[in-house]
């Protein structure tokens, strides 16, 4: 496969290296002439310096040619336009996306962008599943209808401490469907089963209200939904 | 008119006073604090600090209830994504965005952005402004 890296930064290099030892035709793309200048020094001549987002550098590199393309500079808007200009201009099959900030990673699916990879969004992940003090947890995806079941543990100033399940506004197509309490004793919630401090509830909800659950069941009984105000609204 | 203008340059602070003295809503958005300087004292809009590349950013400043979105920072990149994140996140019914590079420019333009490449826009001016008779050669200052 000819596969084309651009970011030739400390992913960018090791990626290379793999994907050459793998066996396959590899490009490098670095702006910066001193990476780009080591990258050829140790793995050969597969480096390629220059903007790896300006159309005339693009075709010189090859990405009519590109199996693949792979974006893994530190910028998630350069690798944005990398993978969509790859795909609309020059019809690359396969365009890969290193995202920082994990909630582009909607923005580059809506956009088409076929597999996106996020380091922060791995390792929140790991931490989630680790810290059970976490304000929520994913435990299963129920793939058909997009639901989710949830766990969270209520915080002791959580604005939902001492409400009745039924006066709780609930995001659409979520539901509590389990209490366990401080003492590990589980229970069915009914509409006047009271919340405590600490109890843990499984909920059932949407992927897309994942957001808007947690901040109904843990966000502070004095401040807004999603956390502290400040003067200028941020 | 609600606008959000997302980079606080030449372009973003003129056309930010622009919109604001004809009574529009304005709200202007750029990473450096510094840029509102450039902004006349009369400016009677809202400053934001913050990227337009960040979903929260956007949400927070209020673009998901903006008529109209304006990307005029410095990057080409930024632009495109910030753009694409009003129109097709926030759903932002007008939304314009500036691209220096021409190629970018076309093909961004083709995939439905409305887009303004100044390199091409000045280009082509100043051809107009070589072909046009001289009007006032000898008279003027």
């Amino acid at each position: 496969m000819y596969i084309i890296v651009v970011g030739g930064g400390k992913v960018g290099y090791y990626l290379a290296k793999e994907l050459v030892e793998e066996g396959h035709e590899v490009l490098v793309m670095e702006k910066d002439p001193v990476k780009a200048e080591r990258i050829a020094e140790e793995l050969g001549d597969i480096s390629l310096r220059g903007d790896g987002c300006e159309a005339s550098i693009m075709e010189m590199a090859g990405f009519g040619r590109a199996d693949m393309v792979i974006a893994v500079t530190g910028d998630d808007e350069d690798n944005l336009v990398v993978c969509q200009v790859a795909k609309a201009k020059f019809n690359v099959p396969r365009a890969v996306a290193r995202i920082n900030n994990p909630k582009n990673e909607e923005i580059f699916k809506k956009l088409g962008i076929d597999t996106t990879v996020s380091a922060t969004a791995a390792i929140l992940a790991q931490i989630e599943q680790e810290l059970p003090t976490h304000p929520l947890i994913p435990l299963l995806t129920l793939k058909g209808g997009g639901l989710e079941i949830v766990e969270v543990k209520v915080p002791e100033n959580s604005a939902v401490v001492g409400k009745r399940i039924s006066d709780i506004l609930l995001p659409q197509q979520s539901l509590i469907a389990l209490i366990v309490d401080e003492d590990g004793v589980p229970r069915v919630p009914k509409s006047d089963t009271v919340v405590r401090a600490g109890d843990e509830l499984m909920a059932v909800t949407r992927t897309e209200n994942e957001d808007a659950l947690r901040s109904v069941l843990t966000a502070h009984a004095t401040f807004g939904p999603y956390g502290p105000i400040d003067s200028q609204g941020r | 008119m609600k606008v959000v203008i997302m980079g606080c340059g030449r372009v973003g602070a003129d056309l930010a006073a622009t919109l604001d003295q004809e009574g529009h809503e304005v709200t202007v958005l750029d990473a450096n604090p510094d840029a509102f300087r450039r902004l006349r004292p009369e400016f009677g809009g809202q400053r934001h600090v913050g990227t337009g590349i960040d979903q929260d950013v956007l949400a927070r400043i209020g673009v998901g209830e903006a008529d109209a979105f304006v990307a005029v920072t410095q990057g080409d990149n930024r632009n495109v994504m910030a753009a694409q994140m009003a129109k097709h996140i926030f759903g932002v019914p007008r939304v314009v965005c500036r691209i220096y590079d021409p190629i970018r420019e076309e093909i961004y333009h083709g995939l439905g952005l409305e887009t303004i490449s100044p390199t091409k826009v000045g280009a082509r001016l100043i051809k107009e402004a070589l072909e046009r008779e001289p009007v006032t050669r000898g008279g003027g200052e």
